[in-house]
């Protein structure tokens, strides 16, 4: 026990003299934070439309305002030329052509169901789904109100049908930052705590100290503890100081106990650090090391759903997705903060990651020998 | 020029023989281009909903029916009661729950019934397309239902086509984006850490003494790595192609030009962050927080730039992946030729001839 | 033919001060990297309280013979001992008895001194009014007045070498270790550093000791050269340049490590 202690504040002095280090570890939760939390926005405002009505009609023209009341679309372009049309998508001045064909007008009167053409750019499939889903909302709202306008149906007679009322829970501004923030905080617990890890041992092995550690009666368990301890402390510590943050800049929701937040965020910890132990005593230089630590994390973070949604994925990756630790952070962190979830609702993402624990603190202290073979 | 020849041999050994950083380098492209391809789908599929239908009518059970045969929904939890719905959102089982009210069947035949579309909005844009998707059916049932002529018969349809993505797969916008990762990576990053360490060992000034010219050793260490970005590159173009489909559609010639220019600029970048930095340790943080990191979050790899407050649209401009990625989407998924981006050339070449300016600057500098 | 060479320049010597007593004992202790043998059935001891030098050409398997003695690397074959522990199934007890230099230095750099006393010392289970005792005295003993305060890493080489072999000896271990401790070191504070171990010495410890420096080979008590793994001749220093006709121990090494 008292080894660890020394382990601990030499650990804890060597933090203190490397400026470059502390350096990060205070300003990278601010700028991932700031940074990340706007650039990894899917949050559609300002989509440019290029407006082809061949119509010019009364109610053409209305089916175009509802597009740029809606806010999420603005007008950079209207013209008749299909040619024209579509050189504004390759010029990239445009996202979407709407294109309203001659006697639309003329159709709804008659009864008649004319069509509308979207041509949206694609390059970017998912935005331009979610382009097409919100376009194709303000057609349906103009189907059920201006059409039953124009026809002149009496009043009592607008209810006929189904009422559609939709809710947006937990997120009623359907406000992007809502869902990113918790991810980033994630994605930051994450990095500091790999990259520290990964880099311990290593560190040790390549400036020859290791050695020396290795003659003295130090424990195999006591060495371990007492490194990684003190990232385990700054790992949370960054996860207070980023919870912080977000609620200051963001007022994010913080509906969840903050304690099981951070329960669950020690035990996550401990999978992290002992990942990065495990790679720091696979390593010889540290610059491999940061690569192995690098590369698995991008691989984690892309399949983790922290940008698309892991049910979407196909059936071999939502597989793969239940033996991320990084995914069940994410999802708990989102389930605590946005949905207030309770232990029971989160036990599920408790039993994995305390297994993954237990086996990569089984597998990282079995790999690392005070004496080689 | 033996001599150079055999410089470049030695900076080649390097490469080769740290096969865990040869794995990472070769495997990551390939790994990302799987995930990308593979596991990353922007359709929402099968999501998991809740039904709460407090009427069990013929009804009701025609229009579950209809979303569930739709694809986009998995039914999972049959909800009785209000509570249940809160849980079911907690636990993360369903994304959705479509509440009917009571007397469903009874309420639609003599005027109007309602039903609530719930969801969960935590993430915002999975439920604004999930809640298109039900409501979707929902009126189109209704149109069904409504034989005798009402109002809901009149449908203006809406007729999307996908432009250069038709089947809108996250691949085609990531493969230009991979390719512009790889550059940098093995171009900036790696030539930068290769330089420093040289630095840091002691032995670059061994090679500064040789009769070489400090220029010689400098493109002698870059040309490894490079050969290893454009084989990097065209692994991925050619996986891409055959695996995923990916199209090529504008010139080769095109491709390779901007492409050189890219390189230069990316060894500029690299041999620039070697000059500042004293260790390894430094040159690896300042080339992975400074330049892959924008890279990838800025450049409009995989977040829209368009959609970002404008200090970061403004700071996208000063990156030059963001321009490399606008060309290259061009070439590749349109088919666009210089006419179309003579700008975008025209402010890459600018950095180019800065960095290289400045990189060769700071590397005398440093000699005198 | 080598054991027989061993065995009898190990019978010579038992006139030590502390007779029957062995810090070290070794019976053909080997070493094999897949096919390659680097340190080839070595046997030999040493007493306590003695000087031994371990001289070999780079390569020819002293670190690596040194790092099975720490009960740092597990032999292939053989038997031996360390302050009566066996370095199979004993290294722990052996790491409590012994303090090791390694051939790269070994104190944290960014640390200062007294920060690297409580840290080795701390690990040794010292006091911290022990610890506080040692780094003064430290201090005062290399006159390092203020430096004390610097960072080791501010520190010039001689002193980092000396203050390494003393942290290396903080928790006052019976037998000490020291991989090439003098390795690009100057004249001067070579010799200091000799003063150093044989105060060590004098205080009845166990110096095993790796070295390139001939001169210093004429410091210890008794000296072992390997070649290629297998040790070719030991003996005290005059001993050894009686039996090969030499005048100086480097002559008797370049004879021996290169026999054409």
């Amino acid at each position: 026990m008292r080894n660890i202690r020394h382990i601990v504040k030499k650990e804890f002095t060597q933090l203190r003299r490397n400026k470059q280090m502390l350096q990060i570890i205070i300003v990278l939760p601010l700028i991932q934070l700031l940074i990340l939390v706007n650039a990894t926005t899917f949050e559609l405002k300002d989509v440019t439309m290029i407006v082809s009505d061949l119509d010019k009609s009364a109610t053409s023209g209305r089916l175009v305002e509802r597009f740029t009341a809606s806010g999420y679309f603005i007008i950079t372009g209207s013209t008749e030329s299909a040619e024209h049309a579509a050189k504004g998508i390759d010029s990239s001045k445009a996202k979407m052509i709407l294109i309203i064909p001659n006697g639309f007008e003329r159709d709804i009167y008659g009864k008649l169901s004319p069509d509308v053409q979207l041509i949206i750019n694609a390059e970017d499939g998912s935005a331009a789904g979610l382009i097409q889903s919100y376009a194709s909302a303000i057609i349906m709202d103009f189907n059920q109100s201006i059409v039953r306008k124009i026809m002149r149906i009496p009043e009592p007679e607008i209810n006929q049908g189904i009422e559609i009322r939709d809710r947006y829970w937990y997120n009623e501004e359907l406000d992007y930052k809502f869902y990113m923030a918790p991810g980033i905080l994630a994605i930051l617990v994450t990095i500091i705590g790999l990259f520290l890890a990964s880099m311990s041992i290593v560190r040790e092995k390549e400036i020859g100290t290791i050695e020396q550690l290795n003659v003295t009666p130090i424990r195999k368990h006591e060495f371990i503890i007492g490194k990684l301890l003190p990232f385990w402390i700054i790992g949370l510590a960054e996860l207070a100081f980023g919870l912080i943050i977000i609620k200051l800049l963001y007022d994010v929701p913080f509906e969840g106990s903050i304690l099981l937040l951070f329960g669950m965020a020690a035990l996550y910890l401990i999978v992290v650090l002992t990942i990065g132990l495990l790679i720091s005593t696979t390593s010889e230089t540290q610059q491999q090391s940061m690569f192995i630590a690098w590369f698995i994390m991008v691989i984690f973070l892309l399949m983790s759903g922290l940008f698309t949604p892991i049910d979407s994925m196909p059936g071999w990756a939502q597989v793969l997705a239940v033996l991320n630790p990084i995914a069940h952070f994410v999802e708990i962190l989102r389930r605590i903060l946005l949905k207030g979830a309770g232990p029971s609702e989160v036990q599920a993402q408790f039993f994995i990651l305390l297994a993954y624990a237990v086996v990569t603190t089984f597998l990282s202290t079995w790999r690392y020998r005070k004496v080689s073979g | 020029m033996k001599a150079f020849k055999e410089f470049v041999r030695k900076e080649i050994y390097h490469i080769s023989r740290d096969y865990r950083t040869l794995f990472v380098l070769l495997g990551m492209p390939i790994a990302q281009l799987i995930i990308f391809g593979f596991a990353i789908r922007t359709e929402i599929s099968e999501a998991d909903i809740g039904i709460f239908d407090k009427s069990k009518d013929h009804v009701t059970q025609k229009i579950i029916d209809k979303i569930v045969s739709s694809g986009h929904f998995k039914l999972t939890e049959y909800i009785e009661s209000p509570e249940d719905m809160e849980k079911s959102f907690r636990a993360g089982k369903v994304k959705q729950i479509i509440v009917f009210e009571e007397n469903f069947a009874h309420k639609l035949g003599r005027g109007s019934a309602q039903v609530q579309i719930i969801n969960d909005a935590s993430d915002p844009n999975v439920a604004k397309i999930l809640n298109m998707y039900a409501s979707t059916i929902i009126l189109d049932f209704l149109k069904g239902f409504n034989q005798n002529g009402m109002a809901g018969n009149i449908v203006i349809a809406p007729q999307p086509r996908m432009m250069y993505n038709p089947e809108m797969r996250s691949v085609y916008m990531f493969v230009p984006g991979l390719i512009v990762l790889i550059l940098m990576l093995v171009s900036a990053l790696m030539t930068s850490v290769a330089i420093t360490k040289e630095k840091e060992k002691g032995t670059l000034e061994v090679l500064l003494v040789s009769p070489l010219r400090p220029q010689t050793i400098i493109i002698g260490k870059v040309i490894p790595y490079l050969l290893l970005s454009l084989f990097n590159a065209a692994t991925v173009l050619v996986l891409s192609r055959a695996i995923f489909g990916v199209p090529f559609k504008g010139s080769m010639l095109d491709f390779a030009i901007v492409t050189v220019i890219f390189i230069l600029v990316a060894l500029g970048i690299g041999i620039v962050i070697s000059t500042i930095s004293k260790t390894q340790q430094t040159a690896l943080m300042i080339s992975l927080a400074g330049l892959l990191m924008p890279t990838v979050l800025l450049s409009g790899f995989i977040f829209p730039i368009e959609n970002m407050p404008w200090a970061l649209q403004l700071f996208s401009k000063v990156i030059p992946a963001t321009w490399y990625l606008i060309i290259l989407k061009a070439i590749m998924l349109k088919g666009l030729s210089f006419g179309y981006f003579w700008q975008e050339t025209l402010v890459l070449i600018g950095f180019m001839i800065f960095l290289l300016t400045v990189a060769n600057k700071k590397f005398k500098v440093r000699l005198e | 033919m080598n054991n027989d060479n061993t065995n009898m320049n190990t019978n010579m010597n038992t006139t030590n001060s502390l007779g029957y007593d062995k810090a070290i004992v070794s019976e053909n202790l080997t070493k094999k990297f897949g096919r390659f043998t680097a340190v080839d059935t070595i046997s030999f001891s040493v007493d306590k309280g003695e000087i031994f030098g371990f001289l070999g050409a780079n390569g020819a398997g002293k670190t690596t013979a040194m790092r099975m003695l720490t009960g740092l690397l597990l032999p292939t074959s053989g038997r031996a001992s360390v302050a009566g522990f066996d370095v199979f199934t004993q290294t722990e007890e052996i790491k409590r008895n012994i303090g090791y230099m390694s051939q790269k230095f070994s104190l944290y750099e960014d640390l200062t001194i007294g920060e690297n006393i409580d840290f080795y010392g701390g690990i040794y289970g010292l006091g911290r009014s022990e610890l506080k005792t040692k780094t003064s005295e430290m201090i005062e003993k290399f006159s390092l007045g203020d430096a004390g305060r610097k960072l080791i890493k501010d520190l010039p080489l001689g002193w980092k070498q000396m203050l390494a072999f003393s942290v290396a000896m903080i928790h006052n271990p019976q037998i000490v270790f020291l991989d090439e401790p003098t390795g690009g070191v100057d004249p001067i504070t070579r010799r200091r550093f000799w003063d150093l171990i044989y105060e060590a010495s004098s205080q009845g410890k166990t110096i095993f000791v790796t070295t390139h420096y001939m001169d210093e080979a004429e410091y210890c008590g008794r000296v072992s050269i390997m070649v290629d793994g297998l040790i070719e001749a030991m003996g005290r220093p005059n001993d050894l340049k009686l039996q090969y006709g030499c005048d100086s121990m480097n002559d008797v090494f370049v004879k021996l490590a290169r026999p054409e």
